[in-house]
């Protein structure tokens, strides 16, 4: 048997044999789950974009995130979310799959220099109107990306954030309530400059009282995901700024 | 335990003390380091590496006497990713909300040495029965110094255990707090694992002097 397996007419015939039985192992189960899959990551989206309205489950605790549940989030969605816009240039459409545009392809052709799309969602929720923009960046390990709900005074309503492979306990905490309400209130201008919010250490207000000052306090040990949040926000604002004009001269 | 042989018990049990995969055989100190920051994700990272391992070692071991020595090392890393990508895809499509949870740790797993150590060390040797019963017995005693080490990151670090305060709260003074205690952020930075791991080895070593090595 040793013999056998030593040879290299054996060994090139097993690692044939073996990519291909585990290439079609894993090409048929990734075909057979994938229409589960993208449903899931659809009603996730939509979970996100109402999570950031304020449209959720939390409880008054400033414990878990808890979104609207899968099974009603499609009509949830419907009924909160009044317009999608999609901004190309100088046009704005109207487009009720918005919120499938993926907005890593889109910052990539920017790069490349090509046409793009920015989606602009619109929400209605007691009457009051919330414009609420994608963000995507990177963090330490992988890609971080969120919503921002803005009101027409450019003051942030909610956020929701996430990110593919941030450190639990550290960087991954960019997803937990205490931070992400946090930048409830702030706003994202300084005076007429469109600054963003910055993730900052030691600004010295850790209860985030002061609501003006376009910082939110950081979180211990995960300096660069912080910065990686504080990079998404002031790139977003800068890319949707004509967009943003406008909606602040009504 | 009636069910196993006591040589098939002392699978289970070796790796749980005298020769604990991390403490011992120094094996998977790399994610022992990375994810203890809470007991949640030690406690989850545990489990999903009993399971890679019980399964993968089980794998290894039938295909033991067809896998060619000269590629044995690559044919046991494509078992650990298939094994991993299989059950991510299939949380991804049937537990959407756990399998974000354990999105970090599919990068890791592939990458964890227990594995590997032990399908170098054990399951290319061993039948499937015991090479499945060393994987468990392994990833217990892996799990086992995870959760030692994220429990007392988390209570020192964070004040919390499972993400629920126990000391009281750091930001408005009350509980332990009130008394003018405050959370160690060392705790939560990987080089405080370092030395909880250390610690634990110290202790293991003087409780049992056989376990010192000459030099």
């Amino acid at each position: 048997m040793a013999q056998k397996t030593d040879s290299n007419v054996y060994t090139v015939v097993f690692a044939a044999v073996m990519v291909v039985v585990v290439g079609s192992i894993l090409a048929f189960l990734a075909s057979a789950l994938r229409p589960n899959i993208k449903e899931n990551e659809r009603f996730e989206k939509q979970q996100n974009i109402l999570y950031a309205m304020g449209v959720n489950e939390n409880g008054d605790d400033a414990g878990s995130v808890n979104f609207i549940p899968t099974d009603v989030v499609e009509d949830e969605f419907a009924s909160y979310i009044k317009e999608q816009l999609v901004i190309q240039g100088d046009k704005i459409t109207e487009d009720n799959e918005a919120y499938l545009i993926d907005l890593k392809k889109e910052l990539a052709k920017i790069k490349k220099g090509e046409p793009y799309k920015l989606p602009v969602f619109i929400g209605e929720k007691d009457g009051k109107k919330f414009y609420i923009i994608p963000m995507y960046g990177k963090g330490l390990w992988d890609a971080i990306w969120g919503f921002i709900a803005l009101d027409d005074t450019m003051t942030v309503q909610g956020v929701y954030f996430d990110h593919k492979g941030e450190t639990p306990g550290l960087g991954a905490n960019i997803k937990m309530r205490y931070f992400m309400d946090d930048f409830t209130g702030e706003t994202i201008l300084n005076g007429t400059q469109y600054a963003g919010i910055a993730v900052a250490k030691g600004n010295n207000d850790p209860l985030n009282k002061t609501k003006d000052d376009n910082e939110v306090d950081a979180l211990a040990g995960a300096t660069i995901t912080g910065n990686g949040v504080s990079a998404m926000i002031k790139e977003t604002v800068k890319l949707y700024k004509p967009y943003l004009e406008t909606i602040r001269a009504k | 335990m009636a069910l196993l042989s006591k040589k098939d018990a002392n699978l289970i049990t070796d790796p749980l003390a005298d020769n604990n995969p991390i403490t011992i055989q120094v094996l998977g100190i790399c994610s022992a380091l990375a994810i203890t920051a809470e007991l949640k994700a030690s406690l989850v990272m545990a489990i999903s590496v009993m399971f890679v391992l019980g399964a993968g070692n089980v794998v290894i071991s039938l295909m033991r006497n067809i896998i060619p020595s000269k590629i044995r090392i690559i044919v046991q890393l494509i078992v650990v990713a298939t094994l991993v990508i299989i059950v991510d895809q299939v949380l991804k499509a049937y537990a959407y909300e756990l399998s974000k949870t354990l999105a970090v740790f599919v990068g890791l797993i592939i990458t964890n040495c227990i594995i590997m150590g032990r399908f170098e060390a054990f399951a290319l040797a061993n039948g499937p029965w015991r090479s499945f019963l060393d994987g468990i017995g392994n990833s217990l005693g892996y799990g086992v110094i995870l959760i030692i080490v994220g429990f007392f990151r988390e209570l020192l670090g964070s004040g919390t255990l499972f993400g629920y305060p126990v000391l009281g709260d750091p930001i408005t003074k009350t509980g332990l707090y009130a008394t003018g205690y405050e959370n160690n952020g060392f705790m939560i930075i990987p080089p405080a694992a370092l030395i909880v791991v250390g610690i634990i080895i110290w202790v293991q070593r003087s409780r049992n002097p056989a376990l010192v090595e000459e030099n």
